[in-house]
């Protein structure tokens, strides 16, 4: 009988694939509108919601988007938050602080972003913020453009504004 | 069985290179088209099937954003293949086969311009001995012609004899990419690509997408003034090594065809999935077309190959003639893998 060999448990096959990729047409004007300080959004011709970022249909009615975006405010509602207490080599806020979404003035959807310039005790659903936007020679193609929200100072939120986008 | 057939199709025009559109942006339209024609909306159909490849995409579950066309809000019933459309298709017939929806939304969409796409299709080869040598697609199909032509079971000139009458279909098709009037001695007379294989021989690199919905019974004939009624539909796998295979026919779709009945009948119109001249030769033989079938109309996948859609457009075609009253029988064909591994067949009747 020929003599057992061990199994081949490693096989080196490297894989390195080139793309040519493109963001699309709708998230192409979404982000060069962003690398202008510009926050863009497209209004659904079925209900007239308006998504954020623009997308090239609606994926509620599955309808194409067309027409002029909707330039939306750097202003907005936290809708929801968690505390972050694991640091991220892409966000400089010292930990911890909240991950919050917020739903911008004129839109209705909400956006992903990081509360700044706030004690973790004083974050709260209705809290109303503003962009702090990084300075403009940074600015490139990526809502990192935006460093964090703060607070505002303006009164909460009404609970029923935001109600529905939670 | 229960009653299933096509009822509507829409397609994107093949192009060489989406530059702008995402993958999803291409799908949109098509989607918007079929809905429009069909009076359907996402409400009234039961369930959602696609076809797509991350592996074209580069990205990783690229193919849920294809979603965003659907409108899957409320939520939907919804399922994917890694695999062309036509196998899509497939899911969705089975799911009407067993009564759990009546209406059935398929699509297939690719933008293989993205990437290298004859070195992207290595990878579907066998890990450990194949794939790490990189055979590019072309390189395996030519290994196939050139075992064809030493059988002598195919000449050039029959392979280009296909490439002279799929340009010429689609003269017709105004979806296709690559058409017109061709010459078979001048074909002969260009270079080889990929010896045997001349650039002829090879289908284009397509971005496209395509839709279908197919619904059961009586909803068919509200949708559909001769809906193009599914009789048989079948697929076949082969070994992934081609050393094991006879190349010089296409054993697994003489299987589906035979399972699928489509030698019952007389065949009116046939639509072939073959990328390569040499294996719309085979894949004629196998399917046993009489002298009377007109095979790729619509031009075939040598006139437009969007990757991923192709073969549910053979369906999609193969349909449209029954629904003209051009065919009463039509026979549609789908491959999939290198060198024809795996072949769908589909039979379509009028009546």
């Amino acid at each position: 009988m020929s003599e057992e060999k061990e199994p081949v448990e490693v096989l080196r096959t490297p894989v390195e694939l080139d793309y040519t990729y493109s963001a699309g047409v709708s998230a192409s004007r979404f982000l060069r509108a962003v690398e202008q300080g510009k926050l863009l959004g497209q209004r659904c011709p079925v209900d007239g919601r308006v998504y954020f970022p623009s997308r090239g249909s609606c994926p509620q009615h599955g309808v194409p988007i067309e027409g002029e975006p909707v330039e939306l405010s750097d202003r907005g509602t936290i809708v929801t938050f968690s505390v972050n207490r694991v640091p991220s080599e892409n966000i400089d806020l010292e930990l911890p602080y909240a991950a919050i979404q917020v739903l911008l003035d004129g839109a209705d959807t909400t956006l992903f972003h990081v509360l700044g310039e706030c004690s973790i005790d004083d974050v709260r659903m209705g809290m109303r913020v503003e962009a702090v936007w990084r300075p403009r020679d940074e600015w490139t193609i990526s809502m990192q453009n935006i460093r964090y929200f703060k607070p505002s100072g303006e009164p909460d939120a009404p609970f029923e504004s935001y109600q529905e986008h939670i | 069985m229960r009653d299933v057939a096509v009822v509507a199709f829409t397609q994107s025009p093949s192009v060489r290179c989406e530059a702008n559109r995402n993958e999803t942006e291409i799908l949109i339209p098509v989607i918007h088209e079929i809905k429009q024609q069909t009076g359907l909306a996402t409400e009234d159909i039961g369930f959602i099937c696609s076809g797509s490849s991350d592996y074209l995409a580069g990205q990783s579950f690229a193919f849920v954003a294809g979603l965003d066309a659907i409108g899957a809000w409320p939520p939907v019933s919804e399922s994917h293949v890694e695999m062309d459309g036509a196998w899509a298709l497939y899911e969705a017939w089975v799911k009407l086969q067993i009564e759990d929806a009546d209406v059935a939304l398929v699509y297939g969409f690719g933008k293989p311009s993205m990437g290298d796409l004859p070195r992207t299709m290595a990878l579907q080869l066998d890990p450990y001995s194949v794939m790490p040598l990189w055979p590019d697609a072309v390189s395996m199909a030519a290994l196939q012609a050139r075992s064809c032509l030493e059988a002598g079971v195919i000449s050039e000139r029959e392979m280009a004899q296909v490439a002279v009458r799929d340009r010429a279909n689609a003269l017709n098709n105004p979806f296709a990419q690559v058409k017109g009037e061709f010459d078979v001695d001048a074909l002969l007379a260009e270079p080889m690509l990929v010896s045997p294989l001349r650039k002829h021989d090879c289908s284009p690199i397509s971005d496209g997408a395509c839709a279908m919905v197919i619904a059961a019974g009586d909803r068919a004939r509200e949708l559909c003034e001769r809906p193009a009624w599914i009789r048989g539909f079948e697929h076949i796998l082969e070994p992934q090594d081609l050393g094991v295979r006879d190349l010089t026919r296409s054993r697994s779709t003489e299987i589906a065809a035979e399972k699928a009945g489509a030698h019952s009948d007389k065949i009116d119109v046939a639509e072939v999935y073959a990328p390569f001249t040499h294996q719309s030769i085979l894949l004629e033989r196998a399917l046993g077309l009489g002298d009377a079938a007109v095979v790729n109309p619509s031009g075939g996948a040598l006139a437009a190959n969007p990757l991923m859609a192709a073969g549910l457009t053979r369906v999609g075609e193969a349909s449209r003639r029954v629904w003209e009253g051009q065919a009463d029988r039509a026979v549609a064909h789908a491959t999939s893998g290198p060198c024809l591994q795996q072949n769908l067949v589909v039979v379509l009747e009028g009546n």
